[in-house]
């Protein structure tokens, strides 16, 4: 196995597994102010990449996000399905398209962040996963090159993900609790604040071999 | 049969979706194919992409297929099906935007006179225009 499929793999089985991980959070904040399956879902999902990773690992990268998309889609059981799905499926539609890592990077995860955006038919603000996507893109984009940028996202995400607490949700099933949503964490921020955080682990665990 | 556009009931929960096509059927007969499915892969509520899939096949017509959802995840999780099945079917496909029950009903209703694909989606929209 190449060294970027090796890489790729840990990545993906440690992001995965930080997500089983994290799903009695999830499913808690879900709780508050959703239907309170967000957690055990989104284990679902995972689970069933797990479950296929040797054959994603096996595959160009373009190729593997796009069967990760297919397996959250077809596995987790509720927006989130298709919403992650897209990201992974966009994500694997712009490798295809002459796009490459690490350079393209900021271009791909835009990419992946406008499925989102579209799929959902939502935008930043309100109270979803896009308020930690959105502002990781944002980062990737003005911080492109630097020597810490692992730093820098992660403390964009986490710094992302306390910002949905004040916000009142304007989208899902949150929205319906109107006032009632705010002073909560959004499930699906929180998500996507462990992926990124697990990608970021992933690779500075990387560096720090070499 | 296959005159009438399909009908095809996704809610989160499979004994909302079957007592819908339940009344559906009640109102139609076996002039409309009808499917339903609810319910996540494991079972509890939420909805299933592959569910979704099979079920807009089983209701497959000529006229196209018409899906009805109850709340966000299955419209979703619909448009995504949608998107998945094979080239030539995904333009006769829509997801309506209407109350799962009353829409169901109507837009059974309507298929069953031989209405088109847009004719159907329309009068399951009346009830959600104002």
């Amino acid at each position: 196995m190449s060294m970027q499929a090796e890489t790729f793999k840990s990545l993906v089985k440690v992001a995965a597994e930080q997500v089983i991980a994290s799903a009695p959070e999830l499913t808690s904040l879900d709780q508050a102010i959703g239907d309170g399956d967000h957690g055990t879902n989104m284990k679902r999902g995972c689970e069933a990449v797990l479950g296929k990773l040797d054959a994603i690992s096996a595959q160009p990268l373009d190729e593997a996000l796009k069967m990760i998309g297919k397996t959250l889609v077809m596995t987790v059981g509720g927006a989130s399905g298709p919403l992650y799905g897209s990201f992974f499926l966009a994500a694997g539609e712009a490798l295809s398209h002459d796009k490459h890592l690490p350079e393209d990077l900021a271009d791909v995860f835009g990419s992946a962040v406008n499925a989102v955006s579209a799929r959902g038919r939502s935008h930043a603000g309100e109270k979803t996963m896009l308020d930690v996507l959105v502002p990781v893109l944002e980062t990737l984009k003005t911080a492109a090159g630097a020597p810490d940028l692992i730093e820098r996202v992660r403390a964009t995400a986490n710094e992302a993900v306390e910002r949905t607490a004040p916000m009142q949700a304007t989208k899902g099933r949150a929205s319906f609790l109107g006032a009632r949503s705010v002073g909560h964490i959004d499930p699906g921020a929180r998500s996507s604040c462990v992926l990124v955080q697990a990608v970021c682990a992933s690779l500075e665990g990387r560096q720090d071999n070499e | 049969m296959s005159d009438t556009v399909g009908i095809v009931i996704v809610s989160h929960s499979r004994d909302i979706a079957k007592g819908t096509a339940d009344m559906v059927r009640q109102m139609v007969g076996s002039e409309v194919r009808v499917a339903f499915c609810g319910g996540n892969p494991d079972g509890g509520l939420g909805t299933s992409v592959p569910s979704i899939i099979d079920a807009i096949n089983d209701a497959w017509s000529a006229k196209g297929v018409a899906i009805l959802v109850d709340l966000g995840g299955a419209e979703t999780n619909s448009e995504m099906a949608v998107e998945m099945l094979e080239p030539a079917r995904r333009d006769h496909v829509v997801v309506c935007n209407a109350p799962i029950v009353e829409g169901a009903v109507m837009a059974a209703t309507e298929a069953a006179g031989g209405s088109t694909l847009a004719q159907v989606k329309a009068v399951a929209e009346e009830l959600s225009a104002d």
